[in-house]
Formats: structure tokens, C-alpha cells, sequence
């Protein structure tokens, strides 16, 4: 079986995994439907397990929207590649931005990091520039864009709004833009089979987060960070992460590691997934929102979607650069 | 045909840029019922304010509300023109009230003839989050038309988006929060009822 599915041509692995992915996701459905059918059938349905059913089944139907969005762009080559994710830190900056409190003097700052940062840091990872691609917004948007806000002379606040637009532009241009950078990186023995290293990360992260939603509703008693994140227990952590670390291992095919090292990749995406999503839900709450925006239904907004991925992505990124690159 | 394409591509365009979510603080309304012929008041405080409000109301409601806007502006060349009364169906107005006629007379004839309106009673855009004095034209429409709601509107985010001076926007998520209708009351002095009007939206804040 492995040798088998090690000697397919990445197109068809590409499509055994999507495969693979669209029956998990047809299962889920199933569940969704058994659950809510025996709920109709009881006599008084709590109104609780109707409401937690209901999220399943949209969260479920958001899923296949995703798959099919990533599937569409994926055949889109790099191009379709860099442009849906251009189009995520772009939904994702909006949601950022949306809830900081910024102030007039910050417009012209505001409007050039959608406008010109996102398309430019895009841009330079289609043309596979990697230098510029990995210093332009930690070096140059961190040093001009005060300087652009500045000149509106609104010193109120100043080094807070500079430091939260610094950190939205993080997270949601360059650390999202990560994970469409893996496509840049050339490996040797795995010419251009990057979009699977893509698929494999992106599964990884989000199995997780499914995974760990799914254990800790199943067991979930110890609550790891309640203030936080009252949703995140370590009974979801430790089950939905090993059951993701499995997950990592068995697809170790597709990528170029082994499948000890697969293990260990998919340990660290998601250990830094938890975090970033604890991070990311501390940020939330200090800025006094539960979710980011409500633009994907049943999840939230596109950052609580994405908010594993933004951490996850650049470790991976980098650890596979250092190891696995000439 | 035009008309349509550009239409369906700038409800895009602003979906794309500000959202433009409804948010209904009473119920949502009845889409099977024919919709109830209102005027949308709320605060202006960009040139997106009334694309924002237009976006968010459901399909068969905007087909029949009709943005106010300002001749001056809206009535030169030749695309202004065009998107405004092609586009949105808008009802252009004179700013500067004129001695010979009466500045609301477009407004009066549009709910004559059974269609909504959207109006910024503060006439001119704002850089604050919070509304500013309301002119008199909502209380004059609500005297002449006491059957059409009056439902308030605030706009979350749009002082931020396109302040006054700018050319370029901010995409920022707009939430179009729909208020409480209201309703003139009997003998109620004029600057009672707008400041109950400025109220009403404060509210939504």
C-alpha cells in the first residue's frame, strides 16, 4: 500500500488526498445527519445538544466550501496558490484591523499595507525572490510605515497604534504568507511536489484543531487556559494532537521526510497551532470581541480559521528549510 | 443591461471592501411579506456610508429604496451621473436651499410613489464616530408621510474607512445595525422629535 501510494505521480496523490479528505469530510456529514435525525426523534430535545449539533453541521458545510476553495486553487498552479492566500491575509488584516482601535493618522499607513504590502510580499514569493520575500515586512514595512503615520503629527497613542498595526501585519501578511512560501523552497529528490508539502501542512494544522475539538467535546474535563480559551481542554490537546501526530506519520509519502520525521513535523505544527490559537484568543479577548468576524459559518472569521496556521507556518517553514533544502 | 453588470460588481466591490453585514435589533425583516415602505435614517461619515447601507439591505428591499444625494456632486460628467440615477436609482437634491423651490420636493415625490429612502439628516459628513445635530428634512418627510417607519441605522466603521479627505479607503468590516422604528408623534415640537431621532441611533452605538 505505501510502496504503491509512494509511486503514483504527485498529480494522482494529489488527488487520493483530496479524496481522502472528501470522504472524512462525508463521514462528518453522516454523523451530522444520524445526530440531528435522533435528536428530532426525542420527545424534548435539550436545547443545548440542538444548538452544539447545529454548529457541527455548519461547521462540517463550511469545510466542504473550504476543500473545494483550496482544490480550485491548488489546480490554479502557484498563481492560484499565492492569490487565494493573498486573498486570506487580505479577509484576515480586515478582521485584525476592524478591531483595533486605530486613529485617522493612521489611514494612509493602513491603506498601503492592504493595497501595496499584501500584493508585494505575494508578488515576491511568486517570483520566488526568497531574500526580500523574508525582510520586507519584519525590516522595511516595520520602519515605514511609522514613518508614513507619522507625518500625520497624532502623537496620541502613537507607539501603541504602531505597535498593533506592526503585529496585525505580521500575523495576518507575512506569517500567513509562509505557507504558500513552501512552494519556493527546492528540495532535492522531491522536484516540485511542493504543493503537496502545502497540502500536508495545511491538513496537519486544521486536523488538529478538528481533532482537539472533537476529543475535547468527547472527554474533555481539564480546562488548560479557562480564562483564555474555555473551549481548549488537555484531554482535546493530547488526544486530538497524537491522533494529528499519527495523521502526520502515515502521510510521511507525500513529503520528504521520513516517517519518524513526518512525526516530528506534524508534533511541532501542532504544538505551535495550539498556541498560536491561544495567543491569537488572548489578543481577541483584550481587544474585547469572542470572534474575529463571522465570514465563515459555524468557525467564526477567517483569523479564528487561520489563527494556528499564521503560528505553525514559519517554524514549519524554516525547519524545513534548514533541514530538507541544498 | 449596463446598469445591471455595473451594479452587481460594485455590490461585490463593497462586499469586498467594508462587508457590509445587516444586523437587525429587532427581528430580521419578513422577506415572503411585501417590505414596508421606510426611510432609513443614519450618520454620514464617508462617501461609503450609502453603498454600505444599500449592500445591506436584502435583495427586494433595495430594489425599491432609493439613496439620497447631492446634485452638485452626483449630477456632473458623465459616470456620476450614470451610477447615481442608472446604478442606485438615487434622488438627486439641491444642497443650497433655494427661495423658488422646495429643496424636499424630489424626496416627497419618491415616497409618493411608494418607495423607500435612504437620508444622512446631519446633511454633511462628519469625522466622529457619534452623529452630529440633524437637520430639519427628516421631520418634515415624517410631517408629510406619517405611515412610513422612520428606522435609524448606524454604521460602525466607515469614519474610519473613507474619512473626509481621503482618497483611498481602509478595508475595515462594516456592521449595518437596523434600529427600532420610529414614528412622529402627535404635536411633537420638531427639535424634540430630531433630537429622539439622533437618540435612536446613539443607541445603536
Amino acid at each position: 500500500m505505501a510502496n504503491y501510494l509512494l509511486n503514483l505521480d504527485p498529480n494522482h496523490q494529489f488527488y487520493c488526498l483530496v479524496g481522502g479528505v472528501a470522504i472524512l469530510l462525508l463521514i462528518a456529514s453522516s454523523i451530522g445527519w444520524v445526530l440531528k435525525s435522533r435528536l428530532n426523534q426525542q420527545p424534548n430535545p435539550s436545547e443545548r445538544s440542538r444548538k452544539t449539533i447545529d454548529n457541527l453541521v455548519v461547521r462540517v458545510n463550511a469545510w466542504w466550501v473550504m476543500l473545494a476553495v483550496l482544490v480550485v486553487a491548488f489546480l490554479g498552479g502557484t498563481l492560484g496558490t499565492v492569490v487565494l492566500f493573498g486573498a486570506i491575509s487580505y479577509f484576515a488584516l480586515r478582521e485584525f484591523i476592524t478591531l483595533t482601535p486605530t486613529r485617522t493618522g493612521d489611514h494612509r499607513t493602513l491603506s498601503l499595507a492592504f493595497f501595496l504590502l499584501i500584493p508585494l510580499q505575494y508578488y515576491l514569493i511568486y517570483i520566488e525572490w526568497y531574500a526580500l520575500f523574508t525582510i520586507l515586512i519584519p525590516v522595511y514595512a516595520f520602519l515605514l510605515m511609522p514613518c508614513i503615520s507619522v507625518l500625520a503629527q497624532d502623537t496620541e497613542h502613537f507607539l501603541e497604534r504602531a505597535a498593533k498595526i506592526q503585529w496585525g501585519v505580521m500575523i495576518a501578511i507575512y506569517c500567513i504568507s509562509h505557507a504558500p512560501a513552501l512552494l519556493l523552497l527546492k528540495i532535492p529528490n522531491y522536484d516540485e511536489h511542493n504543493t503537496l508539502l502545502l497540502f500536508y501542512f495545511l491538513l496537519i494544522v486544521q486536523l488538529s484543531d478538528v481533532l482537539q475539538y472533537v476529543f475535547g467535546n468527547l472527554f474533555g474535563k481539564t480546562k488548560v487556559a479557562p480564562i483564555v480559551s474555555p473551549n481548549k481542554t488537555l484531554e482535546g490537546l493530547i488526544g486530538g494532537g497524537l491522533s494529528a501526530v499519527c495523521v502526520g506519520a502515515l502521510l510521511w509519502w507525500i513529503t520528504p521526510f521520513t516517517p519518524l520525521q513526518s512525526a516530528g513535523m506534524a508534533a511541532v505544527i501542532v504544538i505551535m497551532g495550539f498556541l498560536g490559537g491561544l495567543v491569537m484568543s488572548a489578543i481577541k479577548r483584550s481587544l474585547g470581541a469572542k470572534d474575529w468576524g463571522n465570514m465563515i459559518e459555524g468557525h467564526g472569521g477567517m483569523l479564528d480559521r487561520m489563527d494556528s496556521v499564521s503560528f505553525a507556518a514559519p517554524i514549519f517553514f524554516h525547519l524545513v528549510r534548514y533541514f530538507f533544502t541544498a | 443591461m449596463l446598469s445591471n453588470v455595473v451594479r452587481v460588481s460594485l455590490i461585490g466591490l463593497v462586499k469586498l471592501l467594508i462587508g457590509a453585514h445587516p444586523r437587525w435589533i429587532e427581528a430580521a425583516p419578513d422577506l415572503r411579506q411585501t417590505p414596508a415602505q421606510s426611510i432609513y435614517f443614519t450618520n454620514h461619515s464617508s462617501h461609503l456610508d450609502t453603498w454600505a447601507l444599500w449592500v445591506a439591505l436584502p435583495a427586494v428591499m433595495r430594489a425599491r429604496t432609493r439613496p439620497v444625494a447631492a446634485k452638485d456632486y452626483w449630477g456632473n460628467g458623465v459616470i456620476k451621473p450614470f451610477i447615481a440615477l442608472k446604478v442606485l436609482n438615487a434622488v438627486l437634491i439641491e444642497r443650497e436651499a433655494s427661495r423658488h423651490r422646495d429643496p424636499l420636493a424630489p424626496l416627497l415625490a419618491a415616497l409618493a410613489e411608494g418607495d423607500s429612502l435612504i437620508i444622512f439628516p446631519e446633511g454633511t459628513r462628519r469625522a466622529q464616530a457619534e452623529p452630529g445635530d440633524f437637520k430639519g428634512g427628516l421631520f418634515h418627510l415624517a410631517e408629510a408621510f406619517p405611515a412610513v417607519k422612520l428606522v435609524p441605522v448606524y454604521l460602525d466603521t466607515l469614519h474610519r474607512s473613507m474619512p473626509k479627505g481621503s482618497w483611498l479607503p481602509v478595508p475595515l468590516i462594516c456592521t449595518v445595525r437596523f434600529g427600532r422604528a420610529m414614528a412622529l408623534q402627535a404635536n411633537e415640537h420638531k427639535k424634540v422629535f430630531l433630537n429622539r431621532a439622533r437618540e435612536a441611533i446613539l443607541k445603536l452605538i
